[in-house]
């Protein structure tokens, strides 16, 4: 396959950009999205020029890590898929393929492809957990979970925090990141203890740090590369409104 | 041989754990604030000690290379990971979990250090499920265990086939608690470059912020290296892309005996090579290997038509199938521990009656699973790995068997370290894939999940106390030491000199060479002279590599090119260590395969005899041949045999 790739290159988080555009040829349809970048970028070595900087790490779809807005659809055009799952075989030769960054406020371009999502750990560390310091916990099998709930909270937790929601989302809001986590413990028993404080802190560092709300376009579960739902959302809202009326007094 | 003191305690091997925890030396909890831990990566072994630290009291500093600490590599672990509950009620116990793992290793692991894993191995599971990791219930609410390969008991608890992700979130979840409270701080796109060593102890570390390109020093009382393994020597491995081996190599030119690095672990069910642009390989679960079936066609004719695409797997008659591992290991069958069904494809490969366009390949076959069980039940166990097998192969699994074959997927090799996870440099530990233990010279399905997580949650917690308990007097030193400008300025001039090459050939491809070097002379078998060979073929390509090497961009600011360059050079000199290592162990064991060495049935053959100890080599200077050093294995609960899974 031949192709044409218009690629947004900026040196650092306060350069400005551009789209640079860029020929490449004989491209197998089984070789996977990244490979090609790897192929472009052996090319741009060659030339002397500084190569695509993108992030990507595990290649099979599970860390997270891999990113990249493909023609306007966060991850590409295959359906439940990262971009290193993505495979040419999903394109025709003769393509014009564009790759941006994801854009959204709260994720800052650091070079090229490559952008900060430490917003998302700020979030987590905000209160996506359970507060129980190793050891002495109960025995595994003293906590019985209803299979259906264990599948559901299972369902949730499948998320990889790579951010597609965000950037799939015209408000950049992290409601389905967000509402995953929240989702995922307050189904276990064990998260119970703390749901009302975490489901609070959760959604106000996510304010804090200046994400979107939502506004139920669902953009983000069609994106989403790990199908979560956005019945993830309506839990999550349910639990802070549950949080505010039952009068728990928000912690700072 | 003084430098290598097990300090395995006294005592019978049940009790060998407790009394070292009841004699151990503790810090009283106002002093623990005075004294500074840093751990480098933030995997299941990285993040559990991270979180176990901070949450004692220690001041912890946590660096990673990824951007969140979230990214490590434990989350891509699919099948499970062992404990020894016996939910099941199926004979399982903490001496059977020790004995199937010292088995599996081919008896090249320490008895006490194996027995403590299996020993701590139910508070892991309990432990993650407090943390709410959602693992795979029954219908009772109960948990659910599957069977592994190595083993006659199910044992393995699941969260579907993403269990490495569910306990990685946990240890992250953990970590981030202890984040917000202020006892970790955390460092993202860090790399380690460097140990400071003060006074012969490992006192901190200089980090590069991959997104200045700066070069930073930290300190701390102790320096734990939780960097996973070095699969990537290879190339083409199931390891991320940013795995790397340069974290524990730095610690082994410092002074830290390295571990068996030629014992590596090449996975049997991984999808196969489909073009020389290929970047990864990837794993498809051991589980399956619980429901499918393994086969090649019996008639070589069949073999070779399927290669050329003239037949169809599923049009060849039942009694044309060789089930090979069913007929050569009828006890244990398609569930013969990676070793042996690795090996074996490869026989069945290299004598011609591979499949898939390269013949690089073997199927394997869910067609009677889902005659016996239906789609439906096969889909709820398996339907991530399958969805992610049809997106990389595009063939449906459920009509036609997948192609498999053996990849390198884990380094039981790694820095020695004694019962207490320490280097031989003092204050420096290695825990999870890093160090050398537990594992011998094979690693046993869903083992590598328990392993970082009992080094992580239960093990290093307690014996860095014991170390730190004498340290309780030293203030904090300043990184204005001499010992950090010097180790900084050895670092800067190491990114110096790769920058100043300015040749012609890219760092990737150097690596390609070194991998298809490695893989064909140190993968999965191995003899005199091609390691010899080897030994040659990698000098030649170190001393291209510093003629030739192209690295572009700058030295300050993100540079890619320049990070997997400095790794590069590393993975040269660490190939060449594995290849000493294979060349001095004449014997088969585990997933070191001498041919010659093997059986008349060609299966491995050990010589207890002469070789019943863990090599560890001593750096002594660029260019210099390293110094072999043993560690004897003393064998005295379990009564050594021949491996047999028949």
């Amino acid at each position: 396959m031949n192709l044409t790739l218009k690629i947004w290159r900026q040196k650092d988080a306060k350069a400005k950009g551009k789209f640079v555009t860029y020929k490449i040829n004989d491209i197998s349809p089984d070789c996977s999205f990244l490979e090609m970048l790897d192929i472009l970028n052996e090319q741009l070595v060659e030339k002397d020029e500084e190569p695509v900087a993108f992030d990507h790490d595990c290649r099979e779809g599970i860390c997270g890590t891999c990113s990249l807005y493909i023609n306007g659809r966060p991850h590409g055009p295959d359906e439940a898929v990262t971009t290193c799952q993505l495979h040419m075989r999903k394109f025709k030769d003769g393509d014009t393929i564009v790759i941006e960054p994801w854009r959204a406020k709260p994720f800052p371009v650091i070079k090229d492809l490559i952008v900060d999502r430490y917003a998302f750990d700020k979030i987590i560390q905000a209160g996506g957990y359970i507060s129980v310091n190793t050891g002495g916990v109960p025995d595994a099998n003293a906590i019985p979970v209803p299979k259906e709930k264990a599948d559901l909270s299972m369902d949730a937790a499948s998320c990889i925090g790579c951010g597609a929601c965000v950037a799939a989302c015209k408000n950049a809001s992290a409601m389905l990141f967000v509402s995953a986590k929240v989702s995922q413990l307050a189904l276990l028993p064990q998260g119970k203890t703390e749901a009302k404080r975490r489901v609070q802190k959760m959604v106000a560092k996510m304010d804090e740090l200046g994400f979107g709300n939502c506004t139920n376009t669902y953009a983000c579960e069609a994106e989403c590369p790990k199908e979560i739902s956005v019945e993830n959302i309506a839990r999550m809202n349910r639990e802070f409104l549950g949080a505010k009326i039952g009068g728990n007094k928000k912690e700072k | 041989m003084t430098k290598l003191n097990s300090k395995t305690p006294e005592g019978p091997l049940a009790e060998k754990w407790r009394n070292y925890r009841s004699n151990q030396n503790l810090v009283n909890p106002a002093n623990k604030r005075k004294l500074d831990i840093i751990v480098i990566g933030t995997g299941l072994a990285g993040a559990a000690a991270a979180a176990s630290f901070a949450e004692l009291g220690f001041n912890v500093k946590v660096f990673c290379i990824q951007d969140s600490p979230r990214r490590a590599h434990s989350i891509a672990a699919q099948g499970g990971i062992n404990a020894a509950k016996n939910y099941p009620n199926d004979g399982d116990s903490i001496y059977r979990l020790f004995y199937d793992t010292i088995k599996g290793g081919d008896y090249r692991a320490r008895e006490a250090n194996v027995y403590r894993l299996a020993e701590v191995s139910n508070n892991i599971i309990d432990q993650c499920v407090a943390q709410g990791v959602p693992f795979a219930r029954e219908y009772g609410g109960l948990l659910d265990n599957r069977s592994f390969g190595g083993a006659l008991v199910s044992r393995t608890f699941y969260a579907r086939g993403q269990t490495g992700q569910q306990l990685l979130l946990g240890a992250y979840g953990a970590l981030s608690k202890e984040i917000e409270k202020g006892s970790v701080e955390m460092y993202t796109r860090h790399e380690m470059q460097d140990i400071v060593i003060i006074e012969d102890r490992a006192r901190g570390i200089i980090a590069r912020n991959i997104i200045t390109g700066e070069l930073e020093r930290h300190f701390g009382h102790a320096v734990v290296l939780a960097t996973g393994g070095y699969g990537n020597v290879f190339f083409l491995s199931t390891n991320a892309m940013n795995s790397n081996g340069s974290a524990i190599f730095r610690a082994y030119k410092k002074g830290a005996l390295f571990g068996n690095p030629c014992f590596t672990q090449i996975h049997p069910t991984c999808i196969p090579v489909h073009g020389d642009y290929q970047s990864k390989l990837t794993l498809m679960s051991e589980s399956l290997r619980n429901d499918g079936r393994i086969w090649v066609p019996k008639n070589k004719e069949d073999a070779e038509k399927i290669q050329k695409g003239e037949l169809k797997p599923t049009e060849i008659a039942e009694e044309d199938r060789d089930y090979y591992l069913e007929r050569r290991y009828p006890a244990f069958g398609n569930l013969v521990p990676r070793d042996v069904a690795s090996r074996a494809a490869k026989e069945r490969c290299d004598a011609g009656y591979g499949v898939g366009p390269t013949g690089l390949a073997v199927y394997l076959d869910f067609e009677d699973a889902i005659n016996r069980l239906g789609r439906d039940a096969i889909e709820a166990k398996y339907g991530n790995l399958f969805q992610m097998y049809e997106k990389i192969v595009d063939e449906d699994p459920y009509t036609t068997p997948m192609m498999i074959y053996p990849a390198v997927h884990y380094t039981m090799g790694g820095l020695w370290v004694d019962y207490e996870l320490q280097t031989t440099i003092t204050g420096l530990f290695a825990a999870g894939e890093a160090n050398f233990s537990d594992h011998g010279a094979n690693r046993l399905g869903a083992s590598a999940l328990m392993q970082g997580l009992s080094d992580g949650y239960f093990v290093i917690p307690y014996t860095m106390q014991n170390y730190l308990a004498d340290q309780i007097g030293v203030k904090r030193i300043s990184t204005d030491h001499e010992a950090f400008e010097k180790a900084e300025k050895e670092s800067q001039e190491r990114i110096d000199r790769i920058m100043a090459v300015k040749g012609k050939t890219s760092v990737d491809t150097f690596h390609k060479k070194l991998g298809l070097i490695v893989w064909e002379y140190i993968g999965m078998s191995r003899n005199k002279e091609g390691l010899e060979k080897a030994i040659g073929m990698i000098r030649e390509i170190r001393e291209e590599f510093w003629k030739d090497v192209k690295i572009t961009g700058d030295i300050t600011g993100m540079n890619t090119e320049l990070e997997k360059g400095l790794r590069v050079a590393d993975y040269i000199d660490l190939a060449e260590l594995m290849a000493y290592d294979a060349l001095q162990r004449e014997e088969s064991c585990g997933g070191h395969f001498r041919e010659e060495y093997q059986t008349g049935e060609g299966e491995a053959l050990r010589n207890d005899k002469e070789f019943t100890y863990v090599s560890a080599w001593e750096y002594k200077g660029d260019g210099e041949k390293p110094e072999l050093h043993k560690e004897d294995l003393n064998f005295e609960f379990v009564e050594v045999k021949q491996r047999s899974y028949k």
